[in-house]
């Protein structure tokens, strides 16, 4: 006997949820306990009284494990609203990353173009090494990091995607 | 105590109520909120960290305690006592080993949506994540068998808590929650006063189904030719309205009527329309009618994987409407054609007005009744006899039979005689039929009866069992003698987990791999030294009589019923197989089965 799998598609989920303890365990252990996958996560409060927080999951999966997620976080008491970016409509999503780049020479040229190129800002330098940031989409910091992984990539932390829906209107 | 003076200080100010009302401990609040919330009994268990709770209780002689044996038992009284009363069931066990053991009980609850409040000591404040004695990080284990839960760090903060987990528990689609409370918030001091209603900021439950949606049902369903109505706990959920209405819907419509385990007694069993239950153990009749009907029209009830069996091959050429509190429960398993997100009793009403608006008149389903009298007529739960053993079917049929006339509650374990239970005791009303559905929770039958007797004194209630599940919580026989319980007892021994050996009979070419219930004690002495009167049905000569003495003796009564060993549960939807592939006797069992059945549950 073999086990088969679905083909998937990848989803971005903007969430508003009450900024409590634990909320974030409630929401991480949903997914890992329905098996669903969870790509990239953040979280932080955006209201002035601290009372709310936006969590957006990259997630993928086929269509109805989709709606099975969003129905399964909707159902969560302190989540007041579950959007599919992907689902309703034109959406601009960034990612933030912090890439360390080490080398001399050649190598250090090429690594400061290519991040002019991709409007990467150096945000630390040593004679030897460099740390870009970078904002982008998840596509563009993937891209970067691998043609620095040709000239001395050391190591990159990423933040995961946020996102919001394009005109005025809020989720 | 300095420690409770500080979580004292560290509250929230509340300067309107704080001059009103008078400074109580945590327990205290925690006892009057449960008075305010209308509680009267509530099942536990007292250790380390719960003592200053206890203490408080000593003081609210209007909340009847009932000290079970293990806190398991505590969740499956509960559990009873809110199926059998439609009132939540409140828990209250200690920290660390008190709360694991409550767990499986929370589990059941949440599977079988019932709704219940479990309120667990925990360390004090400043112990939490030092390992403590008797911690466990309650919240974090049950965090996701909860419908929610809360550790309370300021006894400020507790009547809002336990308000609103009432609330939370009670509405939209029911369940457990836990609320963990340290032991110092319980001896530390804040005002009281009784919370304002919840208005919750995110947690808003559905309860009217969409207009739009209940008239596009409405019209599927005056389409259909062949309709069925498909009901399940949900409908006992909602209350007796709910089942008055599926009544009223089901007379309308003349729709033959089948519901899942959790469903029975919503519909009438002595009625013509009904079809008895679906699913694997399920009647030939239900499950055909499911396969050829054209509009399957979904209360309450979730396409669980023991009700379709073979998911391609579940009523392939049915429109399905789909109505559940739980958006959740839509598509999840099956895709169906039209969801109605609300209660099920409001959108029966609602369903049954439209209808009445558009002049509506019954339907001539006489050809979709003709070919489903055929289905019955196979007489799918029919059993042979003649041996000299008793026949577990034929033992819960006379049950029945001599129990008639009287207000009987029936809870269950889990097995065999469970779905014998299912298949043979009719039920005519909601909230009679106590079972353990979704978790399938060995164990439950006993507690489950005791809760039920509690919330319902006259009533008979009987918990039919099996010579294994009864073993899980056998020593609440005790609490059933403690608080003078009338509570019956009736196991089906077969010296045997049954289920087990059907399906290694049907799955492993008779391997009977541990299922064999060796050692078994005598249960009769076992009754007797609890206090309680035994009974041993040997034979057919016993069989009448022994139920007879079990009804008419007072107070708890255990009756060991010895029946057929090796009888099997009939009819039956093999795992992976298809409703049209039913098993009826077992000379239709070929004895083996491939790897892709064996590994479904």
């Amino acid at each position: 006997m073999h086990i088969t799998e679905e083909q998937s598609q990848r989803h971005v989920l903007s969430l508003t949820v009450a900024n409590e303890a634990g909320i974030l365990a409630r929401i991480a252990g949903m997914f890992t306990a329905r098996g669903y996958n969870i790509d990239s996560l953040t979280v932080a409060d955006i209201t002035q009284d601290h009372s709310i927080s936006r969590i957006t999951i990259v997630t993928n999966g086929p269509p109805r494990m989709i709606d099975q997620i969003i129905a399964q976080l909707d159902r969560l008491v302190p989540v007041h609203r579950v959007v599919d970016l992907t689902e309703v409509g034109p959406y601009v999503e960034r990612e933030l990353a912090l890439v360390k780049v080490a080398g001399t020479g050649d190598h250090r040229i090429e690594a400061l173009r290519l991040a002019e190129v991709f409007r990467a800002k150096v945000v630390d330098t040593t004679i030897e090494s460099f740390i870009f940031e970078i904002t982008g989409t998840t596509e563009k910091i993937d891209t970067f990091a691998g043609l620095m992984r040709q000239i001395g990539l050391v190591e990159i932390g990423r933040t995961g995607v946020v996102g919001l829906i394009r005109g005025k209107a809020a989720i | 105590m300095a420690d409770t003076q500080a979580v004292a200080a560290s509250q929230p100010a509340a300067p309107a109520a704080r001059s009103k009302a008078r400074e109580r401990s945590g327990a205290d609040i925690l006892c009057e909120c449960l008075v305010d919330l209308g509680v009267e009994v509530v099942f536990g268990y007292p250790g380390g960290a719960v003592l200053p709770i206890y203490d408080a209780l000593y003081a609210h002689p209007k909340i009847k305690h009932i000290l079970v044996r293990h806190e398991q038992a505590a969740t499956h009284a509960a559990e009873g006592y809110a199926r059998s009363t439609g009132k939540p069931g409140v828990v209250l066990v200690t920290s660390g080993p008190g709360a694991t053991n409550a767990i499986t009980g929370i589990t059941d609850a949440l599977m079988d949506s019932i709704p219940m409040i479990v309120i667990t000591g925990q360390v004090a404040t400043h112990l939490i994540g030092t390992d403590a004695f008797q911690e466990a990080d309650t919240v974090g284990l049950t965090r996701h068998c909860t419908k929610h839960n809360y550790l309370v760090k300021t006894p400020g903060r507790l009547a809002h808590v336990i308000h609103e987990a009432f609330h939370i528990a009670t509405s939209g689609r029911p369940g457990p929650v836990v609320i963990d409370i340290p032991k110092d918030v319980q001896v530390a001091t804040a005002p009281y006063s009784r919370p304002d209603p919840i208005d919750h900021p995110s947690y808003r439950p559905a309860f009217h189904g969409d207009p739009r949606l209940i008239e596009s049902a409405v019209e599927m369903l005056m389409a259909a030719e062949r309709p069925i109505l498909y009901t399940g706990g949900g409908v006992i959920n909602s209350g007796p309205e709910a089942a008055a209405h599926l009544r009223a819907l089901a007379a309308m419509t003349g729709a033959p009527v089948t519901s899942t385990l959790m469903g029975l007694g919503a519909f009438p069993a002595s009625s013509p329309q009904w079809l008895g239950m679906l699913g694997m153990h399920g009647t030939y009749e239900a499950n055909f009618a499911m396969n050829k009907a054209d509009l399957i029209l979904c209360l309450g009830a979730r396409f669980d994987d023991r009700v379709t069996g073979r998911l391609d091959a579940f009523s392939p050429n049915s429109k399905k409407i789909h109505v559940d509190i739980d958006r959740s429960s839509v598509n999840k398993n099956v895709l169906v054609d039209l969801a109605v997100i609300g209660d099920v009793g409001s959108v029966m009403a609602d369903m049954i007005a439209l209808l009445e608006k558009r002049g509506y008149t019954r339907p001539d389903f006489a050809e979709w009744w003709a070919r489903i009298e055929g289905w019955r007529a196979r007489r799918s739960l029919d059993y042979v006899e003649g041996g000299e053993e008793i026949m577990p079917q034929r033992a819960i049929a006379d049950l029945f039979a001599a129990t008639r006339g009287k207000d009987v509650i029936i809870t269950t374990e889990v097995g065999q005689h469970q779905m014998w239970a299912a298949q043979h005791f009719h039920f005519d009303d909601p909230n009679k039929w106590l079972t353990s559905g979704g978790l399938g929770t060995m164990g439950y039958g006993l507690p489950a009866a005791i809760g039920a007797q509690l919330g319902n004194p006259d009533a008979l209630v009987i918990d039919i069992a099996g010579d294994a599940s009864i073993q899980m919580n056998i020593q609440e026989l005790g609490t059933a003698t403690q608080y003078r319980l009338p509570v019956k007892i009736f196991i089906l021994n077969n010296e045997y987990m049954g289920m087990v050996r059907q399906w290694q009979e049907l799955t492993y070419e008779s391997r009977y791999s541990e299922s064999y219930s060796d050692s078994l004690p005598d249960f009769v002495k076992l009754a007797e030294a609890y206090g309680w009167t035994g009974i041993r049905i040997d034979g057919h000569d016993d069989l009448a009589a022994g139920i007879q003495r079990m009804i008419d003796t007072p107070g708890p009564v255990l009756v060991d019923c010895r029946v057929a060993k090796l009888s099997n549960c009939f009819p039956m939807i093999p795992s992976g197989a298809a409703h049209t592939d039913m098993l009826l006797d077992p000379s239709m069992v070929s004895g083996t089965m491939d790897d892709e059945a064996k590994a479904l549950v």
